[in-house]
């Protein structure tokens, strides 16, 4: 159980690149099924070959902001269609991804698992003071996260985090206004990837290994945690949108463990985690958890939604429109 | 000012669906000129503005603004010289971000954007003072989202942040056709006000022939990709609704009687 919270925080490194993409650039980005590898493989090889690991796991975090970087320009620059810029980026980091674990191979050029087992990782330091698995473990995590989270905050309140905010809400109105959405478009994907990447690095230290198919069908676990989050806590500012995804990676973790308790096989995950996804898009349609972002608005920039225009971009509001922040204390109970 | 010298647009050229949008257009706007523009139905309004916007590239013919030319420059470059308002009124804010946000933005026309703070307490007094004189009371709500404004609200809003940093050029396109006619009403006199105001170097489409005729200095007609007849500022003082009928009626028939010369 602690595990499973250690893990969730984790992972809330991710879901905070997914939110980047998904929610602020409104972009279903697939890079990171591969980024994800990336990360963990950079750092894993780079361990292995005695490389301090807080260097290894910036350099992961390095190597995913080149992996959504290429997305973007294929993206923009290539006129690829977005889901088929992150595939193709994601199928060919496959590649790339068992070329860097090869680095760290004796006698091969590629692998597909690197072990981690007796090497210092980023954890070293906790484990020796004994605070791994215990709830101090999740507190230092926890507050090494909310940093992150402050500094997302901090980037999109930004003169340039204004305008990848308006990249993702209206493209052609923003571009009017001076901004290269291109440029907008890439640098948000290269950072979110960055954030993916990171953490990929970090969750292979955690576990004790890189492995090339660890990132297959994280987009759907980034994708459950921020919907799942956002469906609990809302999503009306966007300090509460990236404490949301956090607490959503950590929920997901915690549906998985108990899923795991009440008998489920790790190979079942899979399928629940698609089936939390569907669930998510569907119970808003039958009225339950009305908070749940639509995702079926995607596609539109400016999405007539099931809503009148008087309520519907702001889909998260239980209270009346009009309410501002100073009468909202309480948002996200 | 704003020079534009024979332009020419043709869309899927060569194809069946061959449209030729310009076909030789040539106008000069000098500083402080108010512009109307008004034609019928796929005339090539838009896609003039788009042209002079960047757009849409021209096939041939110079854009100049201030004596510099901008053919090559790409839409977001030239928006540092041009503001624009298009006919759907959701299409120039940002419905998720707030008022004072979706403001914030259009302040930083042109220039970089860093990593500063995007909004602080000082802007906010500007931008108040500058909602207040739009009198629609959104002075106060300024960290309400956009989306939840109306139509007439959006738009100008949309005007004013079109306006906000004085740009060289302004392009309206039909920015008060989807309104009702009272908004309409309050969005017209609104851009007289901020034109006025800014001194602002403006090309406004619309079909509205009165409204043609109530704004701006000059008036152009566009037929067919062309432009087919235009007013001075002296003329247009003079002309009326039913003159304007009078010209593009005669028009469409010199045009028919050109092609009956010419097959
Ligand atoms: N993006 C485009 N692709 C193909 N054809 C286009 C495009 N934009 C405009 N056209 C064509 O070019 C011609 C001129 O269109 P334009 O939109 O400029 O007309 P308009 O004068 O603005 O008309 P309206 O009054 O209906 O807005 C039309 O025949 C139109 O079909
Ligand atoms: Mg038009």
């Amino acid at each position: 159980m602690i595990g499973a919270l250690e893990l969730g925080i984790i992972y809330g490194v991710m879901a905070l690149g997914v939110y980047l993409t998904f929610r602020v650039l409104n972009f279903p980005d697939l890079t990171v099924d591969g980024s994800f590898t990336t990360g963990a493989a950079v750092a894993a090889a780079m361990i292995t070959n005695g490389q301090n690991p807080v260097i290894a796991t910036l350099a992961g975090g390095g190597a995913g902001l080149i992996a959504g970087a290429v997305t973007g320009v294929l993206h923009t620059k290539g006129r690829i269609d977005g889901l088929l810029a992150g595939i193709l980026t994601m199928i060919a980091l496959w590649s790339v991804n068992l070329r860097i674990m090869g680095t760290a191979k004796e006698g091969s050029t590629v692998a597909a698992n690197l072990p981690l087992l007796r090497a210092d990782t980023v954890y070293t330091p906790l484990r020796d003071a004994g605070l791994l698995r215990t709830w101090a473990g999740v507190a230092v995590l926890f507050v090494a996260v909310m940093a992150l989270k402050l500094i997302v905050d901090w980037f999109l309140s930004t003169k340039l985090g204004l305008a990848i905010q308006a990249t993702g809400d209206n493209g052609p109105m923003i571009r009017s206004f001076g901004v290269s959405t291109d440029g907008t478009t890439i640098l948000t994907l290269a950072v979110s990837n960055g954030f993916v990447a990171a953490c990929g690095a970090l969750v292979a230290q955690y576990q004790g290994f890189a492995d090339i198919s660890m990132g297959i069908g994280l987009i759907l676990v980034g994708l459950a945690s921020v919907i799942l989050g956002q469906a609990v806590l809302g999503q009306r500012f966007i300090w509460v949108s990236t404490f949301a995804v956090v607490f959503g990676a950590v929920l997901y973790r915690l549906i998985i463990f108990y899923a795991m308790r009440v008998g489920l096989d790790p190979n079942d995950m899979k399928l629940v985690t698609a089936a939390l996804v569907v669930l998510a898009l569907l119970l808003p349609r039958w009225g339950f958890l009305k908070r749940i972002p639509s995702l079926r608005g995607r596609g539109g920039k400016v999405p007539p939604r099931d809503a009148p225009p008087a309520d519907g971009p702001a889909p998260s509001v239980d209270e009346p429109v009009g309410a501002t922040a100073a009468t909202t204390p309480g948002e996200g109970k | 000012m704003l020079v534009i010298d024979s332009l020419f647009k043709t869309f899927f050229p060569g194809s069946v669906n061959e449209r030729r949008a310009l076909v030789d257009v040539s106008l000069t706007l000098e500083e402080g000129d108010f512009v109307t523009v008004i034609g019928s139905n796929g005339a090539g309004k838009s896609t003039l503005l788009n042209a002079v916007s960047g757009r849409y590239t021209a096939d041939a013919g110079t854009i100049s603004i201030d004596n510099r030319t901008v053919n090559r420059l790409k839409e977001h470059r030239r928006a540092r010289y041009i503001g624009r308002v298009f006919q759907d009124p959701m299409a120039g804010t940002a419905p998720n971000l707030t008022i004072e946000q979706n403001l914030a933005l259009a302040e930083r026309r042109g220039l970089s954007r860093g990593l500063g703070p995007s909004l602080g307490a000082k802007r906010r007094e500007r931008f108040r003072t500058e909602l207040r004189a739009l009198e629609l009371g959104l002075e106060d709500r300024l960290s309400a989202k956009v989306g939840l404004l109306s139509g007439g609200q959006r738009q100008a809003l949309s005007l004013l942040m079109a306006g906000f940093t004085k740009p060289r050029i302004l392009l309206l396109d039909e920015h008060t056709a989807a309104l009702d006619p009272q908004r309409a009403a309050l969005v017209a006199h609104l851009t007289e006000t901020i034109v006025a105001q800014g001194r602002l170097t403006t090309l406004m489409v619309t079909h509205n022939m009165e409204q043609a005729l109530a704004l701006g200095n000059r008036l152009v007609m566009m037929h067919e990709g062309r432009i087919v007849f235009e007013a001075s500022a002296d003329e247009k003082k003079k002309l009326t609704v039913p003159l304007l009928l009078d010209e593009f009626a005669k028009i469409k028939g010199a045009t028919f009687d050109d092609r009956a010369l010419l097959n």
